[in-house]
């Protein structure tokens, strides 16, 4: 009972401050697309970037909310190309392929982790299943809202279709006993013939033209693999090795799939090639303290960033949350910083890189008039190891504030920081421990 | 010069009045020694791999001959309090996994110095940053695994790269030292009674050994001589607790037998705080960006801060890893761990004097003073911040890395 009054004043709260409009005054605005904005204003309603520039050009409404952030920087929020936040998971045991597997029907939205994305100002996720099959399953773009349901952290696209993508995986991760493939040929193979599949299929469909004797029966694995060849999805594959990345590109070319290489260890010997390919939408890389680890991250280095921004690819980052910490995301740009990515590369990839990969660049991204009112609030240099995550705003909503002893324990850690929304002892846990 | 030195040095044409190993000055905009406040625009000179002076760039005569050198930052070479590297290799395969032996769950005969490489490549990783010495040996990944080193992060064999070659015997209270199925031990409690087994044994072992009368001696038996070294004081027990009962049994045993304790992890430190304190341990808190899981799930950012608050002495480690990152970087963890609390001081100080005190080896490293060995890092920066690099790394007065990192 008392749960439920208090989320419902939590919706409320949430609505009224959407409804009233908030003005962020006194911070340096880095907009990613453009130059960063000293003392600059920006103003959010109703979910919505409603103005924004150099303060004296910004008119407040009279009925604002102002927040003075004088001294802390705003970015648009973060968005993380490929999180395992909410215990995800894809397709089971039983084959290599689970192209009817959602991700949508896994989630645990109480996971601590996504109190902990947003600790990290993390905004936007796309929260996939694991590497170990050929095609693990359907993945979610996610907002990190505040709720205890699924349902409420979606992103719909402009026709009301859920936004999402397929993780796919080559290399050694999917290579087991049968039924799953022993080789990557074979890996291949196999994804070749399942597309071959999906392509008699579609046409099949598309032959009968709504003639319900002459349809196929219903087949969600290849609907969702038609969906793949008409455009629709994005393949999010998880690769390392520089042969596993061009046969990737080699896959699709062949099927004409839209393809975001993730991790992409060995993205700087084929710089150039995925370049090149016009299906690649871009590289989100995740960069590691020391090579290794397995084998297919033996030559994973840090300038693989300023090598595929050198060679013009799209180029962002992941937290492979776990693998990881959300909270720190901003260090992958600052890493990548350190071995030669230029400053205004680094942050494009904590964010417009991303929302492009995730093809919601007209929502999210950077700090533009109409798009998602998505922020985060540090208090310096978004590139500095002594820089923290003070607020993270979504949709015009506050998710994570530092100066709240539950969000705090959630940046910091501590006695239950991991533990999922709900399960503590809220009296134990703030009276104790804090 | 040691043999290969002079072997190089005859390849290379160097000559010893020319720029000889061992014999280099490094002038630095900020001198971070150590042992005491900054020194700003200062020399450190390494003669004949000793540090030979230390003081003001007006102050100092560089002598002839020597190479010289400059970078913006300048710090003792840093140490990894514990580690498993050259142990665990990079590649994750079997052919490079020594870290672990899990045919018994009690091995504390198990020599680091028989396991370790020093030509793997994550000790030139972790040495292109600036970590001139390891703590390593065996993982915490069985009741007591095996025996710990100090190594030096250069030279092509052991004996080269030694510092104290049988410096702690590492053990674990927790899941680390959960065996499964029907192998002992299975619970924590069980850990404990054998633990304490074990020890009792040990103390009868060297009563034994003391006997007047020599037929009553017991033979050899290398698995309680090594724990005899623990009861004799001479060598910590090295145990990884994360959860506040297990800190506590680790305390618990520590005083029944009145043994050296080193602690290790203690990701629920925060809660037993005074506990430790009034123990007068040492610990090597948890790599910061650990991953918060499992029976670490608890862990903080903070936990080193709230135990140097606490008057601990604390050094910090780049741990174990089993999967990626196959290593983590003291130097990495260090700055998260100064960012979240602990300061850019006291951090410096955990990766080198405090670790080196902890290690019982600060007479030789951990500081930039006179006397002590010629290790020392160069950055372009805050060594701390993301975006710094290091430049350059000395050990014992020979340049091992001048690769940008």
């Amino acid at each position: 009972m008392l749960r439920c009054l208090l989320l419902g004043a939590l919706l409320v709260a949430a609505a009224d401050a959407q409804e009233t409009p908030q003005a962020f005054v006194g911070a340096s605005l880095y907009p990613i697309s453009g130059p960063p904005i000293e003392s600059g204003t920006l103003v959010i309603h109703e979910g919505k970037i409603v103005a924004l520039g150099p303060a004296p050009s910004v008119q407040i409404p009279a009925d604002a909310v102002q927040h003075d952030v004088s001294g802390s920087v705003v970015l648009p929020g973060l968005v993380d190309t490929h999180s395992h936040a909410g215990s995800v998971e894809g397709g089971d045991g039983s084959g290599p392929m689970h192209p009817d597997a959602r991700a949508l029907d896994s989630i645990n939205v109480r996971d601590a982790r996504i109190q902990k994305a947003q600790a990290g100002g993390i905004t936007t996720a796309n929260i996939m299943p694991g590497s170990g099959h050929l095609l693990s399953g359907q993945t979610l773009y996610v907002k990190h809202r505040d709720s205890k349901v699924i349902d409420d952290l979606l992103i719909r696209r402009a026709d009301g279709s859920l936004a999402y993508g397929i993780k796919m995986a080559n290399g050694t991760n999917s290579r087991k006993d049968p039924p799953f493939p022993g080789s990557r040929a074979k890996s291949a193979a196999i994804v070749r013939e399942r597309f071959l599949e999906a392509i008699a299929y579609r046409d099949k469909v598309a032959q009968a033209a709504g003639d319900a004797d002459e349809l196929p029966p219903r087949d969600l694995g290849l609907e969702t693999l038609g969906d793949i060849l008409a455009g629709n999805r994005v393949v999010h594959f998880h690769t390392h090795r520089h042969d596993d990345i061009l046969t990737v590109l080699r896959l699709a070319d062949e099927f004409e799939f839209k393809v975001v290489l993730q991790h992409v260890s060995d993205g700087w010997a084929v710089a150039d090639e995925i370049a090149a390919s016009p299906h690649v939408l871009g590289a989100s890389l995740i960069l590691i303290d020391s090579p290794g680890g397995k084998l297919e991250a033996k030559d994973n280095q840090l300038a693989t960033g300023a090598i595929l921004e050198q060679a013009g690819v799209v180029t962002g980052f992941h937290s492979d949350d776990p693998i990881t910490d959300s909270r720190l995301f901003n260090r992958m740009a600052a890493l990548a910083v350190r071995a030669g990515m230029s400053r205004e590369g680094a942050l494009y990839g904590l964010t417009m890189a991303g929302a492009r990969m995730l093809g919601l660049e007209d929502r999210i991204g950077s700090l533009q008039v109409g798009k998602d009112a998505d922020l985060a609030v540090l208090s310096g240099d978004p590139l500095s190891v002594y820089t923290q995550v003070l607020q993270t705003w979504v949709d015009g909503v506050k998710v994570f504030d530092r100066s709240n002893p539950q969000d705090r324990l959630y940046a910091e850690g501590g006695f239950g920081a991991s533990h999922d929304q709900g399960h503590i002892l809220h009296g134990i846990a703030q009276g104790e421990h804090e | 010069m040691t043999r290969r030195q002079r072997l190089a040095a005859l390849v290379v044409g160097i000559t010893s009045s020319g720029s000889a190993f061992g014999q280099i000055a490094v002038t630095g905009a900020t001198v971070h020694t150590a042992a005491g406040e900054p020194l700003t625009n200062a020399v450190v000179v390494i003669e004949d791999g000793k540090i030979s002076q230390v003081g003001l760039a007006g102050e100092i005569e560089i002598p002839d001959g020597f190479r010289t050198m400059t970078a913006a930052v300048v710090t003792p070479g840093l140490i990894d309090a514990r580690s498993t590297i050259g142990l665990s290799g990079y590649l994750n395969q079997e052919h490079d996994q020594d870290q672990i032996e899990s045919s018994a769950p009690m091995q504390p005969e198990l020599r680091a110095i028989d396991a370790y490489n020093p030509r793997e490549a994550l000790v030139e990783w972790v040495r292109g940053y600036g970590v001139t010495t390891v703590h390593t040996g065996h993982a915490p990944l069985s009741l007591v695994s095996g025996q710990t080193a100090v190594m030096k992060t250069h030279g092509l064999s052991v004996e080269e790269a030694v510092v104290k070659p049988f410096a702690m015997i590492a053990a674990t209270v927790g899941e680390g030292a959960r065996e499964r199925g029907d192998k002992a031990p299975g619970t924590r409690a069980k850990m404990a009674a054998m633990l304490r087994a074990e020890l009792i044994k040990t103390r009868e072992y060297l009563d034994r050994r003391s006997a007047e009368d020599e037929d009553k001696r017991p033979d050899r038996d290398l698995r309680l001589e090594a724990l005899g070294e623990v009861m004799e004081g001479n060598v910590p027990l090295l145990v990884t607790a994360q959860r506040t009962q297990d800190i506590l049994t680790v305390l618990r045993i520590r005083e029944e037998f009145d043994i050296p304790v080193v602690l290790d992890g203690v990701a629920e430190a925060y809660d037993v705080l005074d506990q430790i304190r009034d123990a007068g341990v040492s610990v090597i808190v948890h790599p910061t960006m650990m991953r918060a899981r499992g029976e670490t799930e608890n862990l903080s950012f903070e936990t080193a801060a709230r135990l140097r608050d606490a008057g601990i002495p604390i050094a910090l480690q780049g741990g174990y890893e089993s999967y990626v990152p196959k290593s983590r970087l003291v130097l990495f963890e260090a700055g998260v761990a100064a960012a979240h609390g602990l300061g850019f001081d006291d951090a410096l100080r955990s990766v080198t004097i405090n670790a080196a005190r902890v290690l019982g080896v600060d007479d030789r490293i951990g500081s930039i003073e006179v006397g002590k060995d010629g290790d020392i890092a160069l950055y372009d920066g805050d060594p701390f911040e993301y975006s710094t690099h290091c430049v350059a790394v000395i050990i014992d007065g020979e340049v091992v890395s001048e690769e940008l990192r």
